[in-house]
């Protein structure tokens, strides 16, 4: 050992250590690359669902609307009838005369120009008339909304040059379409209606109205049920039961019942609440309980989590001051585990909002077409609505499908905002 | 030294306050404390010195049975304050607690302003009938711990806003509101500097004049600093306990020489 140079002892260490390091500089260097790789990844999906969606249902964020000067005729619709006046023959009336090449005796080509107006619009005028009976005999300017063939047309979704026999909208209904354009009768609004109307086959009809209300009152009721219940079971398990099997043992289950699939929940709710208990079917009520059946264990665990994560200082200090276990969990541990505890719950709603298996079960997925008053009334809920609407044949519930999943996400994106938004305001450094 | 030794006279006159006799600790299967024989007296300081794991924080935690909250954790033997058996069946730990106050290794005032701290005590047990009282009652306890002149103008700001060393005093102010009879003290200084060390210090001196107080330290300077009584505790027993100047000059038993000069430890 002693002919060998030190200096060449401490070169040969030091070229093992660059050896070495560049081996630990390049591992680094392929995990931070794999790191970058998967988010991007992420992001990349992530845009590509945001553009399709966007690219699809930005269309149904307008609706495409037709102004007509309709004559209210005291022959068709007179006060003392007025449940059986006809409003579609008048409003075929006035747009008859927008289209001269049309002859307002000719009853088939009459129902062909009576088509270019949403089912709906009759109902509009009606309700015009009804509101204000002195304007039977005068003319009148009403906007009402084209059938969906037309709004289709107008959005540039049908192709004209379709052959006529696959087309749904043949050469003649294309020449009004035309006519009305050029006279300056169709127009483009913003489509307050999806948010303010409730369901319809009509697809230029169909709104969110009532999906948004079941919705509400489903995640009202789920939160009034979870968030007690759930805080309550939490402390208890984690400040006043004692450790033994048995919570050892609900433990586990607690954990467990958070993996269980949503549509046994489903299941569950349908047997229990409306099989033995006699629920109304379809009822946001009921749906509610079901959500809190998945959300709360969801709570619970993010509770204990929020519980466990304040120092045991805090619950010393108090102790020692000579603070009552009672007071100690009420004054101190739960407020300072508040935060924690409404990120939880938030997110658990946030889950239970776009949560679609257990509610198709308790049957949230009917027709209804009128937006529910009460958590007891049939009702829809987002999610299923967009289930409803995806099954739909009609060519309008495409893009009405994707503009009802981003008003979902809206919701969504809107709730985990205000979690985080509260935890960073209200979180607190020791 | 001779200040101290004259302390001693005083203190050998005062009457006992805390009087152990063969407590036992057991920590799951872990034999904690061993029969532990000893006497406190009133107003005075009483250091707990030992190796780390001797079981001074566990006996410490005896004395106001803050040992209860640990459920694998049983004591048995006999532990009197004033002659009252604090671990009868009809003493309540929360009263116990307003009667014993105690201060912990690390600063931990509650997230609440200097003023909730320390009226947080005097709150639960209901000591103040009226808010003119509790004002009172802070003032005196934050003058007591010596911090009132530096946060007599921010009583609202939060407690854990202050220094290290301020938050330590705050948790003692926050102990004597409740006017407990005796303080406990866990290593207040371990976490402090040695500025903040030397103002606890000294306020731990000012409190003998009201207090029994128990200290835990690490540092034997401070014991002999402060203390006037020491016992040394080693894996578990008390290997002796006297004077502080006694102990820290001369030694009865080998293994507190040992400790005193540093070889077990």
């Amino acid at each position: 050992m002693s002919n060998i140079p030190s200096g060449s002892v401490a070169r040969t260490k030091m070229d093992k250590v660059r050896g070495s390091l560049s081996r630990r500089h390049r591992k680094q260097f392929i995990l931070q690359a794999m790191g970058i790789t998967a988010i991007s990844l992420a992001f990349l999906m992530l845009f590509i669902l945001l553009a399709s969606l966007i690219s699809t249902g930005h269309k149904a964020f307008t609706q495409t609307e037709i102004t007509l000067e309709v004559f209210i005729d005291p022959e068709e619709i007179s006060a003392e009838r007025l449940p059986r006046g006809n409003f579609d023959d008048v409003l075929a009336a006035a747009l008859a005369a927008d289209l001269p090449s049309v002859d307002p005796n000719d009853r088939a080509a009459m129902r062909v120009v009576g088509g270019i107006l949403s089912n709906g619009a009759q109902f509009q005028l009606r309700d015009r008339v009804v509101a204000d009976l002195s304007l039977i005999g005068q003319t009148i300017a009403l906007s009402v909304p084209v059938s969906d063939p037309y709004d289709q047309l107008h959005k540039g979704l049908l192709d004209r040059e379709t052959p006529e026999s696959l087309r749904r909208l043949d050469d003649t209904q294309i020449s009004f379409y035309d006519r009305l354009i050029e006279i300056g009768a169709i127009t483009s609004s913003l489509n307050t209606g999806l948010l303010t109307n409730a369901d319809s086959r009509f697809p230029e009809l169909a709104g969110l109205k009532g999906a948004i209300m079941g919705s509400f009152w489903a995640l009202l009721t789920c939160f009034l049920i979870s968030f007690p219940l759930g805080i309550g079971a939490a402390i208890y398990l984690e400040e006043f039961a004692p450790r033994n099997r048995l919570s050892d043992f609900i433990e586990v289950n607690i954990n467990n019942l958070a993996a269980v699939p949503s549509v046994v929940f489903g299941l569950l709710a349908l047997a229990v609440f409306i099989g033995w208990f006699g629920m109304p079917r379809s009822a946001p009520f009921v749906g509610g309980m079901t959500l809190a059946l998945m959300t709360m264990p969801t709570i619970i665990i993010a509770t204990r989590a929020a519980l466990k994560a304040v120092p045991p200082s805090i619950r010393e200090a108090a102790l020692g001051v000579g603070a009552s276990r009672q007071q100690v969990v009420f004054g101190h541990i739960v407020p300072l585990a508040m935060p924690g505890i409404l990120t939880g719950t938030i997110i658990g709603l946030a889950q239970a909002l776009g949560e679609t298996a257990p509610l198709l079960l308790i049957g949230m997925n009917a027709f209804i077409t009128s937006a529910p008053a009460t958590p007891f009334d049939s009702a829809t809920a987002l999610p299923t609505q967009i289930f409803i609407w995806a099954d739909s044949p009609e060519r309008g519930f495409v893009s009405r499908t994707s503009a009802a999943i981003l008003v979902l996400l809206t919701f969504l994106i809107t709730m985990n905002a205000i979690a985080i938004y509260l935890r960073s305001k209200f979180e607190r450094k020791w | 030294m001779d200040d101290l030794r004259a302390i001693n006279c005083d203190v050998d006159t005062n009457a006992t306050k805390i009087s152990a006799r063969g407590v036992q600790v057991h920590y799951g299967d872990t034999h904690a404390i061993k029969d532990v024989d000893v006497d406190i007296k009133e107003r005075s300081v009483t250091a707990f010195i030992g190796p780390s794991g001797c079981g001074k924080s566990t006996f410490l935690r005896c004395i106001n049975r803050m040992n209860d909250t640990i459920d694998i954790c049983r004591v048995a033997g006999d532990i009197r304050i004033d002659g009252d058996d604090i671990y009868d069946r009809s003493i309540d730990p929360v009263q116990l607690r307003a009667r014993v106050g105690m201060v912990f290794q690390k600063p931990n005032p509650f997230p609440k302003s200097i003023y909730d701290n320390v009226a947080y005590g005097p709150k639960i047990h209901g000591l103040a009938r009226s808010r003119v009282e509790m004002d009172e009652i802070v003032e005196r306890s934050l003058r007591r711990a010596a911090i009132w002149d530096e946060v007599k103008d921010r009583l609202h700001a939060p407690g854990t806003g202050l220094s290290g060393g301020q938050q330590q005093r705050l948790c003692i102010a926050r102990a004597v509101a409740t006017d407990p009879e005796v303080l406990l003290m866990d290593e207040p200084c371990s976490a402090l500097d040695p500025i903040a060390t030397a103002q606890i210090e000294e306020l731990i001196d000012t409190l003998r004049e009201k207090y029994t107080v128990v200290i835990v330290t690490h540092s034997m300077q401070q014991a002999a600093r402060v203390s006037q009584k020491t016992a040394f505790f080693h894996l578990g027993s008390l290997v002796e306990y006297g004077d502080t100047d006694d102990i820290f000059t001369n030694p009865r038993d080998s293994r507190t020489e040992s400790y005193i000069s540093g070889r077990i430890g």
